[in-house]
C-alpha cells in the first residue's frame, strides 16, 4: 500500500532583497496511515516552509513551489486547483499552529469557528454543525463546552486556545494532522496536558501526524520515525531510537550533546555547536553543516552528501562520514575516529 | 562546583517580599477594584558567587521577583537586603549607586537592544550614565575587550543590532550588563529565545564569566534542564510564593513538593526510550488567577495529595531536611522516602500512606 503522504524533491523559494534563499531544498519524506513523525530543526532549517509547502500555504510571491510532488492519499496536491486545494486544507489536513493567540479569529466566537469549518466541509447544516461543535469540545477536555462555544478566544486561557485549534483540526475527520510547534508557546504542565491529549487523539481516531518542533524531549515522548532538518534538507532520518541512540550525522549528534539533560546530574561543561546558524543566501557548494562540523574532511566542501541508507534499516544520513559515525566510534570533540 | 561556595554571609537577602499591583476600572476616575498578588509573601538569599535559580510557569511571579531586586519596582512590602543594606525604599539618587553594583540580562536579544544604536555605542552607554571611563579613546578601549570576553570579534562594535543573529545579540547584551563591573546580574530567562545549538553557547558564556569575574546571577527561566545545568541553589516559584527550595541536585532528584514534581514530571526527557515507556499523567487543570488565588495552599486545587485542612491552611515554609525548604504540610509522610525514582510516576492520591 503506498503511504498516506509522499513528498518527493520538495523545493521551496524566496525572494528575499539579499537574494534568493532555498528555504526547502530537495525534501523527500514519507507519512503512514495513522502513525506520528517528526521534523526537527532550529529557526531557519525549513521545518515549517516544508509543512506550508504541504498545505500550498506559501505566500506567492516571495515564495514559490518550484519543484517537486505532494501525493496525499492518491492525489497530487500540486496539480489540485484552489477549491479543491481549499477542501482538502481543514478537511482531510488537519492544523495545528504554534501561536493560539493568533491562530484563532479573535472577533468571531468558538462555537462559529468550530462550526464554519464543519459547514465548509461537510456542508452540516447549523444544528448540527453545533451539536458536533459541543461533541468536539468536550472532547477535547473542555468542560462546559456549551458555554465555552459562545466565549471569544481572549476569554480562554492559552491551553484552552491550543485544545480549541485540536478541535477544529479533528472536527472534519483528518487523515493527517500537522501540528506547527503546538506546544511551544505553552508552559510545561500545560504542555504535557496537551501532548498527551493529541497523542490519544490521534490513537484513537488512527489520524496521522505531523509534528514539527525544535524540543528534543517533545519529539522522543511523540514520534515514531523522525527528520531532522538543517538549511532546508533532511540530514538525517529514522526511528526515533535509531536517531537518539545512534545518530549519524555529526549535526544530530551536536544538537543531542548540546541540550542539557534534566533526568541526568550536571556535567562540568556543555559541549555546544560551534559557530552560527547558516546564512541561507550563502550557502557553498558542500554540505552546509560543513562549517560547524568537528568530522568535516575536505571533500564535504566540494560536495553535498545525499540521504544515504546507513546500514540500520529505514535509518538515512545526508554525511559521506555516516559509518564511521556508527555507535559513536569517532572519539567526541577530536573528530579523530578511534 | 558546588562545594566551591563558602557560606558567607549572604550577598542577597529577600524577607517577605510582597509585589502586588492595583486592578483599576473607570475611564476618569479610576478606583482599585482588586489586585493582582503577582508576588506574594517570598524569602530566599543568594550567597556571594553562586547562581540562585528562580523556576516556574508564566504568571508565577519570578521576573516581577527580578524586577523587584533590580528596584525597577518598588514593592509593596518586605525587605530586599543588599550587602547589608535594605534596598527596597531606596530614593533615585541612592539608587544609582546601587545600579553600577546590580544588572540584568534580558530575555529578548530582539527587543532589548536599541535597533537605532551601534553595539559599540550599546555597551559604552552605561560607562556614559554612570560616568564611568569619560575619555572615549578609553571608553572605545573597554568596548573591545568586553565584545571579546563575551566571545565577539571587537569589529562588531561597528555593527547595528540587525546584522547580528540572536545569540550574537544576546552576546552584546551580556557585554553590555558587565560594562560596569557590576558584581550581581539578574538574569531573566537570558537563553530562552535562542536556538538549541547557540543556547549552550551561552550557557557556557555565562558559566565562564561566573568565574571568571566571581559574579552572582539570580537566574530566573522556565526551562528546568537549563536550570539544572546552571544554578547552585533552586527556588520554585508558584502563583506568587516559594514553594520549594533546595540545592539543585537535591531538588531535581529528591523533590518534595508536589507541584515541584508534577514539574518535572511534566518535561519531556530528549530520550525515545524513557519517553515512550513512561506512564505519564500530566498535572490537571491550571494555573490560577493571581487576582482572586485559591485560600489555604495555592497548590490545593490542582494538588493529588490534597487533604481537607489544604484548603484553609497556608503552609509555611519548613526546612526538611538542612538547606531544603519546602511549603507544604504534607511532605514528612513516608509518601515521598525511599521511592527510587523519585521523578516521575505520578503517585493517585489513595496510595499515599498516612
Amino acid at each position: 500500500m503506498p503511504p498516506l503522504l509522499q513528498i518527493t524533491e520538495l523545493h521551496t523559494e524566496f525572494r528575499t532583497g539579499a537574494g534568493v534563499v532555498r528555504a526547502v531544498d530537495g525534501v523527500s519524506f514519507s507519512v503512514e496511515a495513522g502513525e506520528t513523525i517528526a521534523i526537527v530543526g532550529e529557526s531557519g532549517s525549513g521545518k515549517s516552509v516544508t509543512a506550508m509547502s504541504i498545505l500550498r500555504l506559501i505566500p506567492e510571491p516571495p515564495g514559490r513551489i518550484t519543484a517537486g510532488q505532494i501525493v496525499f492519499a492518491g492525489r497530487d496536491l500540486m496539480r489540485l486547483d484552489d477549491a479543491a486545494m481549499r477542501q482538502v486544507r481543514g478537511g482531510e489536513i488537519g492544523m495545528v499552529f504554534q501561536e493560539p493567540m493568533t491562530s484563532l479569529n479573535p472577533v468571531l466566537t468558538i462555537g462559529r469557528q468550530i462550526t464554519e469549518a464543519l459547514e465548509q466541509h461537510r456542508g452540516s447544516d447549523h444544528a448540527t454543525a453545533c451539536r458536533r461543535a459541543e461533541e468536539l469540545l468536550g472532547l477535547v477536555g473542555i468542560a462546559d463546552p456549551a458555554r465555552r462555544l459562545k466565549q471569544y478566544p481572549h476569554q480562554l486561557s492559552g491551553g484552552m486556545r491550543q485544545r480549541v485549534m485540536i478541535a477544529i483540526a479533528l472536527s472534519c475527520d483528518p487523515k493527517l494532522i500537522i501540528a506547527d510547534e503546538p506546544t511551544t508557546a505553552l508552559d510545561v504542565t500545560i504542555q504535557a496536558q496537551i501532548l498527551e491529549l493529541m497523542r490519544q487523539l490521534t490513537r484513537r481516531f488512527t489520524v496521522a501526524l505531523i509534528v514539527i518542533t525544535h524540543n528534543l524531549g517533545v519529539v522522543a515522548r511523540y514520534a515514531n520515525r523522525v527528520n531532522v532538518m538543517y538549511a532546508g534538507r533532511i540530514v538525517e532520518s529514522g526511528l526515533a531510537h535509531a536517531i537518539y541512540h545512534d545518530p549519524r550525522h555529526p549535526y544530530t549528534m551536536a544538537l543531542l550533546h548540546s541540550v542539557p539533560r534534566l533526568d541526568r546530574p550536571r556535567q562540568m561543561r556543555l559541549d555546544p555547536v560551534s559557530g552560527q546558524p547558516p546564512d541561507l543566501t550563502r550557502l557553498g557548494a558542500g554540505c552546509a553543516f560543513q562549517p560547524r562540523c568537528r568530522f568535516a574532511v575536505p571533500g564535504c566542501a566540494i560536495a553535498v552528501p545525499p540521504l544515504a541508507p546507513t546500514g540500520t534499516a529505514g535509518h538515512l544520513a545526508a554525511c559521506f562520514r555516516s559509518q564511521e559515525l556508527a555507535n559513536q566510534k569517532v572519539a567526541l570533540g577530536t573528530g579523530v575516529v578511534a | 562546583m558546588n562545594d566551591s561556595v563558602t557560606p558567607l554571609r549572604p550577598l542577597l537577602e529577600v524577607k517577605g517580599l510582597r509585589m502586588h499591583f492595583p486592578v483599576t476600572e473607570g475611564i476618569l476616575v479610576r478606583r482599585a477594584v482588586g489586585e493582582v498578588k503577582a508576588v506574594d509573601g517570598v524569602d530566599f538569599t543568594v550567597r556571594r558567587g553562586e547562581t540562585l535559580g528562580l523556576v516556574g510557569e508564566s504568571g508565577c511571579g519570578k521576573t516581577t521577583t527580578g524586577r523587584c531586586i533590580l528596584r525597577l519596582e518598588r514593592p509593596t512590602d518586605g525587605k530586599i537586603i543588599y550587602d547589608g543594606k535594605d534596598i527596597a525604599n531606596l530614593d533615585r539618587k541612592e539608587l544609582i549607586a546601587l545600579r553600577r553594583r546590580i544588572q540584568v540580562i534580558f530575555q529578548d536579544p530582539y527587543s532589548s537592544l536599541n535597533p537605532r544604536m551601534k553595539v559599540g555605542s550599546i555597551i559604552a552607554e552605561p560607562m556614559k550614565v554612570h560616568g564611568v571611563e569619560p575619555d572615549a579613546g578609553r571608553r572605545s578601549t573597554r568596548v573591545h575587550e568586553l565584545l571579546s570576553v563575551c566571545g565577539l570579534d571587537p569589529k562588531f562594535a561597528d555593527r547595528y543590532p540587525h546584522e547580528m543573529s540572536g545569540g550574537q545579540r544576546q552576546r552584546v547584551g551580556i557585554a553590555r550588563a558587565l560594562a560596569l563591573n557590576p558584581e550581581f546580574i539578574v538574569c531573566d530567562e537570558p537563553v530562552s529565545a535562542l536556538d538549541v545549538s547557540i543556547q549552550a553557547q551561552v550557557i557556557n558564556l555565562l558559566e565562564d564569566l561566573r568565574e571568571r569575574f566571581g559574579l552572582t546571577y539570580l537566574f530566573i527561566a522556565h526551562d528546568l534542564s537549563v536550570v539544572r545545568h546552571l544554578c547552585h541553589r533552586v527556588a520554585v516559584m508558584y502563583l506568587g510564593r516559594i514553594v520549594e527550595l533546595a540545592d539543585a541536585d537535591t531538588l531535581f532528584d529528591h523533590p518534595q513538593h508536589p507541584y515541584t514534581r508534577a514539574l518535572l514530571a511534566a518535561v519531556p526527557v530528549p530520550d525515545p526510550d524513557i519517553e515512550q515507556g513512561r506512564d505519564f499523567r500530566p498535572v490537571q487543570g491550571e494555573v490560577p488567577s493571581p487576582i482572586n488565588p485559591p485560600s489555604g495552599c495555592v497548590f490545593h486545587p490542582r494538588c493529588p495529595i490534597a487533604v481537607e485542612s489544604c484548603s484553609h491552611t497556608r503552609p509555611e515554609a519548613r526546612e526538611t531536611n538542612p538547606g531544603h525548604h519546602v511549603a507544604c504540610s504534607q511532605v514528612h509522610q513516608t509518601f515521598f522516602v525511599g521511592e527510587r525514582d523519585s521523578r516521575f510516576p505520578t503517585v493517585p492520591p489513595q496510595a499515599i500512606t498516612h
